[in-house]
């Protein structure tokens, strides 16, 4: 059996589209879509070379301190410490191995450390709340960090963001990026937030919130919370003498 | 199974806390010989800029190929060490970014056909609750670009969105020696109205 040979002698892989999983663009509960959503309909682009290749940032980028949040200053931050672990996956379910994984967070007050960022909640001068890990052969990531805080935002009157960590994702193609947030279970900001409400299919939201982890909890020291992500996988190659047998 | 995979959410506002690197705009160093440099402005419905944007770029070096598993022809012969591929810049105040890179070869199609040379855009704010994907592909290739079948279906005047404009000099570095025909391109990238950009299903 010989795969299927293209007039180019090109044969690429296929990535699955992620139907109805991402929140529409103009989702009119989070006000500042509304001028900055294209209104005119996506063009379907085939995925050539530039889409199925894609940037493989490495470890080039990460510092010892970028999987510990709380070792990156003098003194320990304020707020629960926990243990952020899980895997990263194609819809395939197999690792994504040695991918970045970016992350940033408010401190345990809620606040962002960012000059735009005006909640009047304390800074933490032991608190940056960014850090950056790569994945190992198994598709794993680990940050140590601490359980950040709500805090309000604009959108509506009391609007409040459940906690959350935001999460960038290369995968090892131009199709895999994602951008995410990941939250907390048993957030009771979670059926209010316009933002994690923008994903309509109830089993895709609750794939955003982290579940506690006994196991990955240290004795004495930090709660475990473990949360895997899912990004487009390829699809099965299918050859033409299979689709001729059909 | 698109039912198992993780949706995505906005960058938010705060992005600028981790994502940026000095690095990052500068797909190659400033200095090498036949850099280009990428300009432009990132705009809402109402015509304002938007300030609080990122911009990620990817694409083929100057032979056409990538460093990476899944270009089956393997990397380029000729080398382009300090090539990157992978351009990252966040929006000022006035909404400009600005990408130094190499201007990538055309690439072949499986279909047998011939892709004009481009860049892959990335588009993140605020307000954007998943990225806007668009493509860059230049002014001085209007015979590939004829011929490109992604442009090909994209009706006039839409198409022009994707087309970057020469310029006569980077505004940063207006005296730069570098800085000549064909060397600066302005991309504006418009999430709506006028002039909207054309965004693809990737």
């Amino acid at each position: 059996m010989t795969p299927d040979v293209s007039p180019s002698g090109l044969v690429l892989p296929s990535y699955e589209r992620p139907d109805g999983v991402h929140p529409a663009l103009d989702f009119t509960g989070y006000r500042s879509t509304a001028l900055r959503h294209p209104k005119q309909p996506l063009v379907l682009l085939p995925q050539r070379l530039t889409e199925v290749t894609g940037p493989l940032l490495g470890n080039d980028l990460i510092l010892p301190t970028d999987t510990d949040l709380t070792m990156q200053h003098a003194g320990e931050p304020q707020g629960q410490r926990i243990i952020l672990s899980g895997r990263v996956l194609d819809s395939g379910g197999r690792p994504v191995p040695d991918t970045l994984v970016e992350i940033w967070q408010t401190n345990a007050a809620g606040r962002y450390r960012h000059a735009r960022e005006h909640h009047p909640a304390p800074l933490d001068p032991n608190f940056t709340g960014v850090g950056r890990a790569m994945t190992d052969a198994g598709g794993n990531y680990r940050f140590i960090t601490i359980q950040p805080g709500a805090y309000p935002w604009g959108n509506h009157h009391n609007a409040w963001r459940p906690a959350h960590i935001h999460f960038s994702l290369f995968g090892r193609a131009f199709t895999q990026r994602l951008v995410t947030q990941m939250y907390f279970p048993g957030d009771p900001l979670q059926p209010i937030d316009p933002i994690f409400n923008s994903v309509t299919d109830p089993k895709a939201r609750e794939r955003m919130v982290a579940q506690f982890d006994i196991d990955l909890t240290q004795p004495e020291w930090a709660l475990g919370y473990r949360w895997d992500i899912v990004l487009r996988g390829p699809r099965a190659t299918v050859f033409e003498s299979e689709v001729d047998d059909e | 199974m698109s039912e198992g995979m993780t949706p995505s959410q906005t960058v938010g506002p705060f992005f600028a806390m981790r994502l940026p690197w000095p690095e990052g705009p500068f797909v190659v160093p400033e200095d090498t010989p036949g850099a280009i440099t990428i300009i432009g402005r990132m705009y809402d419905g109402a015509g304002n800029v938007i300030p609080d944007g990122l911009v990620e770029t990817w694409q083929a070096d100057p032979a056409g190929r990538f460093a990476h598993p899944d270009d089956p022809r393997g990397p380029s012969a000729a080398g382009f060490a300090a090539f990157r591929g992978f351009g990252r810049c966040p929006t000022a105040v006035d909404g400009s970014f600005r990408i130094v890179t190499l201007k990538p070869g055309p690439l072949p199609a499986p279909d047998g056909g011939t892709e004009a040379p481009h860049l892959d855009v990335s588009v993140f704010c605020r307000g954007l609750l998943d990225r806007v994907v668009t493509r860059l592909y230049f002014p001085d290739e209007q015979a590939a670009n004829a011929a490109d079948p992604v442009l090909a279906s994209i009706d006039e005047p839409r198409r022009q969105t994707l087309i970057a404009v020469a310029e006569p000099a980077d505004p940063a570095e207006p005296n730069s020696s570098l800085a000549g025909p064909d060397t600066v391109l302005r991309f504006d990238i418009r999430l709506q109205g006028d002039g909207e950009t054309v965004f693809f299903d990737v």
